[in-house]
């Protein structure tokens, strides 16, 4: 047939067309991941990988459960929304593995000005004070207990 | 903190989108321009251009060729970038384009180009040697049939592709202004006309290009510049600037008299950050000026000297102008803070990944490789490297 | 204290964490945790925000979050009188080490902590082209950072700039809602060491959570509304200059 072997170019680039589109068919069948698509247009795996991540940060009630002394003292005092780890850091390894690993000692001086450092945004009502006027450098702990930090009438710790 | 006026979110202090991301929208744009020169022979039949048809087309294609590349080379794990095939996310208008680069290119311009030249490659393929035979056979898909018959089969596909071809133009770098257009997070960006400025500012580009390129290309070759066709050409080119020039001033004046929360930022930024780039680059000298001195050339009698003159000037000024609209959009929409409270400076590495020497590379790439397809597929017959039998010229 | 109650005591957290690690390696994180009775949101109480930047380090300690780079921060503002459109905000490292003494008393100054708002139509999400971003079944945004190409869209689609790149693996990163902990019953670090509860884990397909009866008594916020990201992190009292 006349068109058909004037047109035979036009099939042949169609053929390759083709021929393209397979190839890549078959390429995305081996390259897409497995879990992909299970819960959206997403890797489903990718879930439980993150979800798997290393945990730093035990949480206060892994500390409550051998430091029940602390616990005592705080729990009446005005810090005792304030959570273990706030001040002491991340201690996940210290839970793991309590005799080997410990937690550093703190500074007072610069831990307890993070939040009680006189500061017109913070909260009027909320406790805070010019540590060079008042405590002119000595550390926080001197007076201070810091479990439960307020200074009964008749002196401190 | 070095760099930063004001108040900026800690994130955004450092530009996501660096100066090849102003690259991109700047070589898909010449795409588009070219392209659209190139139809108005083939579609609607403005005879007076057809000396520009087939370079229209290699440029096109040299430039697209090296379009992926600044994305390539900004992308954090550019190996992955096969995902955006394997599985394109349907809301992102960033996967989608995946798919219009790819049609555009192997659909549209790749078939327009293989179509038109077929019967030169075939000749070709029979009279070269060694491995230019080879690539030109393979060039041939093995079919050698070049009868009147199949050329008029030629020519009626070659139509229907540039048909669908314009609009394919149209999509491929309305995409682009697409996807900062869509972008709610940043006023600078977010606006329905955003597509409609890429396009304009496209065709204008890409015009300007041609006629840089055909008539440094003709001084060259010692040929005669065919002042009907560059005339023709700059007359487009005019129109399209009043257009583009329209659509910049609507998006301003509207900024300008609805005044939101974020025009003050952005207005600020503008006078002061991007003065330069945008009040004195775009606007003026990108801008203004081509068009004064086109308008010039359509209300005055001027020698082919003068015109000569005045289209090489407008087109270095216009391309110089819509390199610096992308950069104002990219660069530009990355400097103010997104609490409207402050603004940070872009700071281009020279000889980085991502930096000025790589930029400048990418600009010069596109034209070596045109270098290369002029001599492959030379668009003037007689001046081609092998020896074609007949003196006919091809179109 | 006799020694039996002490090791008892010593396993008991240890064997819960290990626990629940060995467990991570299904779709559902542990086999008490059902991804579809969960919709996580927070809350941020804004009167009680003292500044103090403990949210941003301890984020940084569980996360390894890159120094520069911030998956939250604390933003202080200093509003002058009736002017709420020209606050003067600062956030010194994002508040990582707190903030300096503020000069000025007059007009109004308070502390506002950010972070991915973890919107349940999310821009982010959108925008990405190869589904590294998503919203989980319980209605975390989560990034894959194996499948993520490091594009940056998702960052330039955010409206409230909780996004980066992180330099180490050249893909996006942000604030996860420490995943890794509320699916194992903890709540996430910024919350656990927030010393006066201006930071709250919430629920919110819970009907026993807190947040419920407070979103009810209290006049709650979202960021940038306008953007209709439909966001869950709720502030409490937020102020008309907050950006």
């Amino acid at each position: 047939m006349n068109v058909f072997k004037d047109a035979g170019h036009l099939f042949r680039l169609a053929a390759v067309f083709v021929a393209g589109l397979l190839i890549f068919l078959v390429i995305r069948g081996f390259l897409v991941p497995k879990s992909f698509g299970q819960f959206g247009h997403y890797r489903a795996d990718a879930v439980t990988e993150i979800a798997a991540r290393p945990i730093k940060f035990a949480g206060h009630e892994s500390c409550e459960g051998c430091h029940a002394d602390v616990l005592a003292k705080k729990k009446n005092g005005k810090h005792a929304g304030v959570n273990c780890e706030a001040c002491h850091g991340p201690q996940a390894q210290h839970v793991d593995d309590p005799t080997s690993v410990k937690p550093d000692k703190l500074d007072t001086t610069v831990l307890c000005a993070r939040c009680h450092e006189a500061n017109a945004a913070k909260p009027r009502n909320f406790p805070q004070v010019d540590t060079e006027e008042h405590s002119t450098g000595l550390p926080c702990d001197t007076c201070h207990q810091p479990h439960s930090p307020v200074i009964v009438a008749g002196g401190a710790k | 903190m070095p760099g930063v006026d004001g108040f900026m979110y800690p994130n955004e202090i450092e530009l996501q989108w660096s100066v090849l991301i102003v690259l991109y929208p700047f070589l898909t744009g010449l795409v588009a321009g070219a392209f659209i020169l190139a139809s108005l022979e083939r579609v609607f039949q403005v005879e007076a251009v057809k000396p520009t048809y087939r370079l229209a087309l290699l440029t096109a294609l040299s430039f697209l060729l090296v379009a992926p590349l600044p994305l390539q080379l900004h992308l954090g794990h550019p190996e992955r970038s096969y995902e955006m095939y394997l599985t394109p996310h349907r809301t992102s208008a960033m996967a989608m384009f995946g798919f219009v680069y790819l049609w555009y290119l192997m659909a549209v311009l790749v078939l327009e180009i293989w179509l038109d030249y077929r019967r030169q490659i075939v000749l070709l393929s029979q009279s070269s040697t060694g491995w230019k035979r080879a690539t030109y056979s393979v060039m041939t898909l093995g079919s050698t049939n070049i009868s009147e018959r199949a050329l008029a089969i030629d020519e009626k596909a070659g139509w229907l592709i540039t048909v669908i071809g314009i609009p394919s133009a149209f999509l491929l770098h309305g995409y682009v202004g697409f996807i900062f257009g869509s972008i709610k997070a940043n006023p600078w960006w977010s606006t329905p006309l955003m597509p409609v400025v890429f396009i304009f500012s496209a065709m204008v580009s890409g015009i300007a290009l041609v006629v840089l390129l055909y008539m440094l290309i003709s001084w060259a070759r010692r040929q005669v510049i065919d002042m009907r066709c560059v005339d023709t050409v700059a007359r487009y080119l005019f129109y399209i600037f009043m257009i583009d020039f329209s659509l910049e001033m609507l998006d301003l004046i509207h900024r300008i008299y609805e005044a939101d929360e974020s025009f003050r930022s952005l207005d600020f930024m503008v006078h002061s950050k991007l003065y330069l780039s945008h009040i004195v680059v775009q606007i003026a000298l990108g801008t203004i000026a081509p068009i004064a001195l086109l308008g010039l050339t359509q209300v005055a009698k001027l020698s082919d000297i003068a015109r000569k003159r005045i289209y090489a000037t407008t087109g270095c000024l216009t391309l110089m102008g819509i390199f610096a609209m992308r950069w104002n959009v990219v660069i530009g929409g990355q400097l103010f803070s997104k609490s409207f409270l402050g603004y940070t400076t872009y700071k281009m590495g020279l000889v980085a990944r991502e930096g000025l020497l790589m930029a400048i590379l990418l600009t010069i790439l596109p034209f070596a490789i045109l270098w290369v397809l002029v001599k492959v597929l030379p668009p003037w017959p007689e001046a081609s490297s092998g020896s074609i039998p007949d003196a006919e010229p091809a179109r | 204290m006799n020694i039996t109650r002490r090791h008892l005591l010593l396993l008991l957290p240890a064997a819960s964490v290990a626990w629940k690690y060995v467990l991570a390696g299904t779709p559902e994180a542990a086999p008490n945790y059902k991804l579809s009775e969960h919709w996580w949101g927070m809350l941020i109480d804004l009167p009680k925000c003292i500044g103090c930047g403990n949210c941003v380090r301890a984020c940084q300690a569980e996360n390894d979050v890159p120094d520069g780079y911030f998956r939250t921060w604390v933003e202080r503002y200093h509003v002058s009188d009736y002017d709420i459109e020209n606050p003067q905000v600062d956030s010194p490292e994002g508040g990582k080490k707190g903030f300096p003494p503020a000069k000025d008393g007059k007009g109004k100054n308070f502390f506002v902590p950010k972070m991915c708002n973890h919107c349940a139509e999310s821009p982010c999400t959108q925008v990405c082209p190869v589904g590294a971003t998503f919203v989980s079944q319980d209605g975390v945004v989560l990034v894959d950072p194996k499948y993520c190409l490091g594009c940056r869209y998702c960052v330039q689609a955010c409206p409230y700039g909780c996004r980066f790149i992180n330099p180490r693996t050249n893909t996006a990163e942000k604030c996860t809602l420490c995943y890794h902990r509320i699916t194992k019953g903890l709540t996430t670090a910024c919350c656990e060491n927030c010393p006066t509860g201006a930071r709250q884990l919430a629920d919110l397909r819970n009907p026993a959570d807190p947040i419920h009866e407070f979103l009810k008594t209290h006049s709650v916020h979202v960021l940038k509304p306008s953007m209709a990201t439909r966001a869950k992190v709720y502030y409490n009292e937020l102020d008309g200059s907050v950006r």
